[in-house]
């Protein structure tokens, strides 16, 4: 078995075991990357020097016999959605093609002061809107596992890159499934934390009151070591959770006795593909026979939360994304006539599509006279969805869904048809709007692509998630890999 | 037709906090451009806000000052709109849920009182400032534009009245004593000359017993108290004058110009904002507990109110002195700092600063507290004046040299020799002289004419270059008349 293709925890023990050093975890990786990043495009910009840099002090570190981070050392990309102090930070967008962010987002400083060896930026849709990669300003990421195929988004090359072996773990966002989403197509585990446990400074926004960063990694307990070291209270955010931090690993105990499980049929319901849902069934099938309970539920307002999310996310957006207007960095029109000009043509040329889309939406959801009808209306929505939840896991441990609707779709399949796309991600959505945590764990195939089981907790319920994860994983068993 | 003028003011206040609003980057005024700014305030893309609770607390602090219901469930939203001073393009400021409400200003005008409705006192941040290169110092015609960040996020305090003035003396008076207020409290400068405290003024006219309103217009570019209340009488008189000869008085936003004393459209109205507010996410609501409001409220120093009552009270002043040496917190505490020291006539020491003390700060246009002079010089001053070592004349001669040197009055007198002539037989001596020299003066007051009296000791003031003693001479002249 190569480097690149072991798990965070396996790295580690042989690291501390000094049978590998870092610069051959490293070297691995990137042999991979060079062979198989032309195909899969996972990253818009590799950092191949500063990556061999940090894997040398960690080395050092070894060496002068301190005791290393249990991410001493471990190759690992970000969503270039998450600023990078002197690395290229673009969003996916024109209008950040040449942007080199001063400060480093906390949520990635948190990594590299463990040791991580960042390998470089992955791709994403453009403002981390959309559900493909193919918002990408730069170019689509392919589906490791069909490279005709979209790796799901918006952090479609996060997931790539851990499906692909060109990363040992990834970091992404999610605002509506975009961590959850691409981890079910690319057949890797990717968690959504509750909001507010993982700093948000630093993360260029998209919906500040729905985006969460969270790792993709190879399996559950990679997924909770991860964790253990992104969370934790920042000043600099004022929506930052203050809480002691757990040892997220301590959570995956192997047993599901007595653990109540809850199957939402509006998750369940039309619109999820025949296939997809017998796989996740078959799954549901398997927690229930090794001591779980599980029970059909139902969480009525689950039907309005696709519609709330596009009010929602879009108005958060419109006004996120006013920054960006050519004055102070970032692209700009060479060539304006005044101020207005500048700014209606930098906007013009800077956004792509759907984030126009978007931001136009999102304007008119917050205009005078419509406010109450659209943004209004939807925080109602967005609170009567919190209250089901609530009372789900009055009654319920964890709740169980399929991530994704389908499989992953063929480049160019939904791209024309905006409403098609947003379905992707109407088993995740609900979950950003409640603000709780949701995993997604391979759960199976269908035509030779991976499904993912969505298992979502309550608020601050990461270690119930991650054991009902973990105990499905060693249950089921997958051991498939994409045939690169 | 006879008209009344309604009249609401839009104060807006930066907060003297050590750090901006949303960062902890310095408020420090005058500093090289872009110098005191961080991602925060710069609105770098994944930067965020955390409000700052000392502005927070002042803006509760100023609204207890003025009587307001402070909000135990307060909200920052954002304001939308596009503007290169602006970082973010949207402004964090307050909507539908601003921290304070419901207040009043009461105003003492001097032969009635008035109270002036406050509606709301909300937080918000400051902008950037831009500098427009080439042209005429306009973004019109300019060939570039430089963006200076460093106020950008300072604390803003808008103070927003209700349309309860109706004259231009009230708009200043209310302003004035908004803040002094602001000055007790310790919260701003409050300075009109350095931007800390800007006032907008709207106003429209009715005629007298309408209760409806009139279109009203927005002045801008008030830079003084005194432009206040000017630039308030010039445009009543121009609304008055429009109407009466038949013209539609248009919503807009009116500059003043200072030089030329009138107003002129700025921009019209037609094209109204709409700024898109929404609660801001990236900020949680504001919830206060009420015992922390009351402890703010037990903090409060005494406001200018309560010392103008303290002072009439414990000085015997008049309401008019008690006021005026109330009105600005410097002035007050060199009032009494100099009692403390004088420990003679407090009406004595309040004609003092009300004369020609606050003459000379006006025209030199200074605060008392940035002058060379200290209650010290002021109480020995008048000391020496009690003590007959000076007269009156001859302190407010050696005034303005306290002001400029600090060097205390005993010393300048004995440098030039102005003590006062206190010496019988000297003074005596030369009113002999004077009456020998004017004899028809002599006739004049021995007929009956009083004022003949007033001459004589204006020609022995005369001799002795001032320095006579008074009391001393009008009784000798009487005495040898």
């Amino acid at each position: 078995m190569e480097l690149y293709q072991m798990t965070i925890h396996e790295l580690h023990e042989k690291l501390v075991a000094k049978e590998i050093s870092a610069k051959e975890i490293t070297e691995s990786v990137f042999s991979r990357i060079d062979k198989v990043e032309d195909k899969v495009k996972a990253y818009l910009l590799i950092t191949r020097d500063t990556a061999f840099e940090q894997a040398k002090d960690i080395d050092e570190k070894i060496a002068a016999g301190e005791k290393i981070s249990p991410l001493a050392g471990i190759p690992a990309a970000i969503k270039d959605v998450m600023c990078t102090r002197g690395v290229r930070t673009t969003c996916g967008s024109k209008i950040l093609e040449n942007y080199v962010p001063v400060y480093t987002s906390t949520a990635v400083e948190n990594l590299l002061r463990e040791g991580i060896v960042m390998t470089g930026k992955t791709n994403m849709d453009e403002f981390a809107m959309g559900s493909s990669n193919e918002n990408s300003r730069f170019f689509p990421t392919h589906n490791p596992w069909d490279l005709e195929r979209v790796p799901g988004g918006s952090s479609g090359g996060s997931a790539a890159a851990v499906a692909a072996d060109e990363a040992i773990f990834s970091l992404g966002s999610d605002t509506g499934g975009s961590i959850r989403q691409p981890a079910a197509l690319c057949g890797v585990v990717g968690m959504k934390p509750t909001y507010g446990l993982v700093s948000r400074y630093g993360l260029i926004a998209f919906a500040s009151s729905l985006d969460q960063i969270g790792p993709f990694t190879k399996d559950v307990t990679d997924c909770a070591i991860v964790l253990n070291y992104l969370i934790g209270h920042d000043p600099m955010d004022s929506t930052s959770v203050k809480i002691d931090k757990p040892d997220y690993t301590k959570a995956l105990v192997g047993d599901l006795k007595g653990i109540r499980i809850g199957v939402p049929k509006e998750l369940m319901a039309e619109g999820i593909d025949s296939q997809v849902k017998s796989v996740v069934e078959n799954a549901i099938r398997i927690l229930a026979e090794n001591g779980a309970l599980v029970a059909e539920t139902s969480l009525p307002n689950l039907a309005y939360a696709l519609s709330a999310y596009y009010i929602i996310a879009p108005a958060e957006a419109s006004s996120n994304l006013a920054r960006f207007d050519g004055v102070r960095y970032g692209y700009r029109v060479p060539d304006a006539e005044d101020l207005m000009d500048m700014y209606m043509r930098t906007r013009a040329e800077g956004f792509g599509d759907e984030v126009k889309r978007r931001i136009m939406l999102g304007t008119y959801a917050l205009s005078a006279g419509y406010y109450e009808a659209y943004y209004g209306r939807a925080q109602k929505v967005r609170t009567l969805i919190i209250n089901d939840f609530n009372r789900a896991f009055d009654e319920f441990d964890v709740l169980v869904s399929p991530t994704s609707p389908t499989t992953a779709f063929k480049i160019g399949e939904r791209i024309a048809d905006p409403l098609q796309m947003y379905l992707s991600d109407i088993c995740t959505i609900p979950v950003n709007l409640a603000g709780i945590p949701g995993i997604s764990v391979p759960c199976g195939m269908v035509d030779g692509l991976p499904v993912g089981l969505q298992i979502i907790g309550k608020s601050l319920g990461e270690e119930m998630v991650l054991r009902v994860a973990y105990n499905f994983e060693q249950l089921f068993g997958w051991k498939e890999k994409p045939n690169l | 037709m006879e008209f009344e003028s309604i009249i609401g003011l839009e104060i807006h206040v930066e907060l003297a906090t050590k750090s901006k609003m949303f960062c902890a980057c310095s408020t420090r005024f005058g500093e090289e451009p872009n110098t005191q700014t961080c991602p925060v305030c710069l609105g770098l893309p994944g930067s965020l806000p955390v409000a700052n609770e000392k502005a927070i607390e002042y803006v509760i602090k100023s609204g207890l000052a003025v009587g307001c219901d402070i909000s135990l469930y307060s909200v920052f939203h954002r304001k939308n709109y596009f503007y290169p001073d602006m970082p973010k393009n949207y402004q964090i400021s307050q909507y539908d849920l601003p921290l304070c409400v419901n207040g009043h200003i009461d105003l003492d005008m001097e032969g009635y009182e008035t109270r002036i409705g406050i509606t709301r006192i909300h937080l918000e941040e400051d902008t950037g400032k831009l500098i427009h290169v080439g042209g005429a110092g306009r973004i019109a015609g300019a060939e570039y534009s430089l963006v200076d960040f460093n106020r950008a996020g300072v604390p803003l305090m808008e103070i927003v009245s209700e349309p309860d003035i109706r004259t231009p003396e009230e708009a200043k008076a209310y302003a004035q004593k908004l803040r002094s207020i602001l000055l007790a409290l310790g919260v701003s400068d409050v300075s009109m000359e350095k931007g800390s405290m800007r006032v907008d003024a709207n106003v429209s006219i009715r005629p007298k017993g309408s209760t409806e309103f009139g279109v009203k217009t927005e002045l801008k570019n008030l830079n003084s108290f005194r432009s206040l209340q000017r630039a308030l009488a010039y445009e009543i008189e121009r609304q008055k004058k429009a109407i009466e000869a038949g013209e539609v008085i248009v919503q807009e936003t009116r500059h003043w110009d200072e030089n030329k004393g009138v107003t002129s459209t700025l921009r019209t109205k037609e094209y109204a904002h709409d700024y898109r507010y929404f609660p801001d996410p990236d900020l949680v609501p504001m919830e206060f507990k009420s015992d922390w409001i009351e402890k703010l409220r037990a903090e409060l120093p005494e406001l200018p109110d309560e010392r103008k009552q303290r002072f009439m009270k414990d000085y015997g002043l008049p309401a008019h002195d008690a006021r005026l040496l109330t009105e600005d917190k410097p002035m007050g505490d060199f009032f009494e700092e100099t009692i403390a020291l004088y420990k003679g006539d407090p009406k004595f020491v309040s004609n003092w600063l009300l004369g020609d003390i606050s003459y000379y700060l006006n025209t030199e246009n200074l605060e008392i507290d940035e002058t060379a002079i200290t209650p010290r010089h002021l109480a020995d001053l008048l000391r020496l004046i009690d003590q007959g070592v000076i007269s009156g004349k001859i302190a407010k001669e050696i005034f303005p040299e306290i002001f400029e040197t600090g060097k205390l009055p005993q010393v300048i007198v004995e440098e030039k020799g102005m003590t006062q002539i206190s010496d019988e037989s000297e003074i005596s001596s030369i009113v002999d002289l004077v009456l020998q020299e004017n004899p028809g003066a002599v006739k004049e007051y021995r007929e009956g004419k009083e004022r003949a009296l007033g001459f004589l000791v204006g020609q022995v003031m005369r001799l002795t270059k001032g320095r006579a003693n008074p009391q001393l001479v009008n009784r000798l002249l009487r005495e040898k008349l």
